[in-house]
């Protein structure tokens, strides 16, 4: 249970983003171009809850299963790491329609061509790893 | 239920769904941030030993592995039991288009992609090699130059209202509108 907690949880998250076809590149296309309403509910509502959820918890001081209260490390402050590092990234989202979680619902799909798109994101990452120290952050 | 669970499920549905995900994974100790698992991939790889930056113990982040592992088999079970394997309805005029860029409307068996690009035949034209390996290389990059991708700020990041996870997410729009707008319809006529 240690584990397949979060393996249960995955399955979840994947049958959502199929579900409601987040994971779709025409989906994706339709949200950059303004012509739906779609994916901003999702994320929108999400967020809204997330905010009131994560809220609560601080104010509560709820505590993980593990004993630990749950702590929010805040990330420090910078602009262009953010803005740059998140314009690289959007380029990435309408050219493949999928950030990584939906790259690998996609693969679940049957879509296994997304296998190289995930090959190339780690290699992304890894080249980011490599140059980090070079980087504006 | 049945015939709820074959529909295409709302944002209404979704969006509190990937909420509650979000809190689960923290009440189990986690969190939910999807590209993170890219890092601890490449450090269970071995990565650590040429980069300092994967150098770590994977074993600290492998429930993100396993949650990784899941969602490929939430892909499957969706897809394989759970779709009524209809085109994906979007707006008409997202349709006409894309059509008039020389992509197919969404096809009739409910596959979410357009096969023509993201398939292995695909893959073998110039624009699929752009789209599917330029695109995946940039997600990598940009999510961890960005420290997170959709999940991770603009799920996770705003719900604790980060000023950082707010330009982020800017920057998600920036790169995609600029992608969408200007950039696609001349890679699409590639």
């Amino acid at each position: 249970m240690k584990y397949l907690k979060f393996i249960l949880l995955g399955i979840l998250f994947g049958i959502v983003a199929t579900k409601s076809e987040i994971i779709s590149w025409y989906r994706i296309q339709e949200m950059f171009r303004f012509e739906s309403f779609h994916m901003y509910g999702v994320i929108g509502s999400a967020v809204v809850l997330g905010v009131i959820i994560v809220a609560l918890i601080k104010q509560y001081k709820l505590k993980n299963i593990q004993g630990d209260v749950i702590q929010f490390n805040p990330k420090a402050m910078s602009v262009p790491r953010y803005l740059i590092g998140g314009t690289i990234f959007g380029l990435g989202w309408a050219m493949t329609g999928a950030c990584p979680g939906p790259m690998f619902t996609l693969v679940g799909n049957g879509v296994l061509v997304m296998l190289v798109a995930v090959a190339f994101a780690l290699l992304g990452t890894y080249v980011y790893g490599l140059l980090r120290d070079k980087l504006p952050h | 239920m049945i015939e709820f669970l074959s529909q295409p499920w709302p944002w209404y549905v979704a969006g509190p769904a990937i909420a509650l995900v979000m809190f689960l994974l923290l009440w189990f100790g986690g969190e939910f941030g999807v590209s993170a698992s890219l890092r601890s991939g490449l450090c269970m790889m071995g990565a650590g030993k040429k980069c300092e930056f994967f150098d770590f113990d994977w074993r600290r982040d492998i429930w993100n592995i396993l949650f990784v592992l899941g969602v490929v088999i939430g892909g499957f079970i969706a897809f394989q039991f759970l779709m009524q394997h209809q085109a994906v309805d979007i707006n008409p005029a997202t349709v006409q288009h894309l059509n008039d860029l020389g992509v197919e409307s969404p096809p009739d068996d409910g596959t979410l992609v357009p096969t023509s690009i993201f398939s292995w035949e695909g893959f073998l034209s110039v624009k699929g090699i752009i789209l599917i390996a330029l695109g995946g290389f940039f997600v990598g990059f940009g999510s961890r130059y960005a420290g997170g991708c959709t999940s991770g700020h603009a799920i996770s990041g705003l719900s604790n209202l980060q000023l950082p996870s707010l330009i982020a997410v800017i920057g998600f729009f920036i790169g995609g509108l600029l992608m969408s707008w200007l950039i696609l319809p001349f890679i699409l006529q590639l």
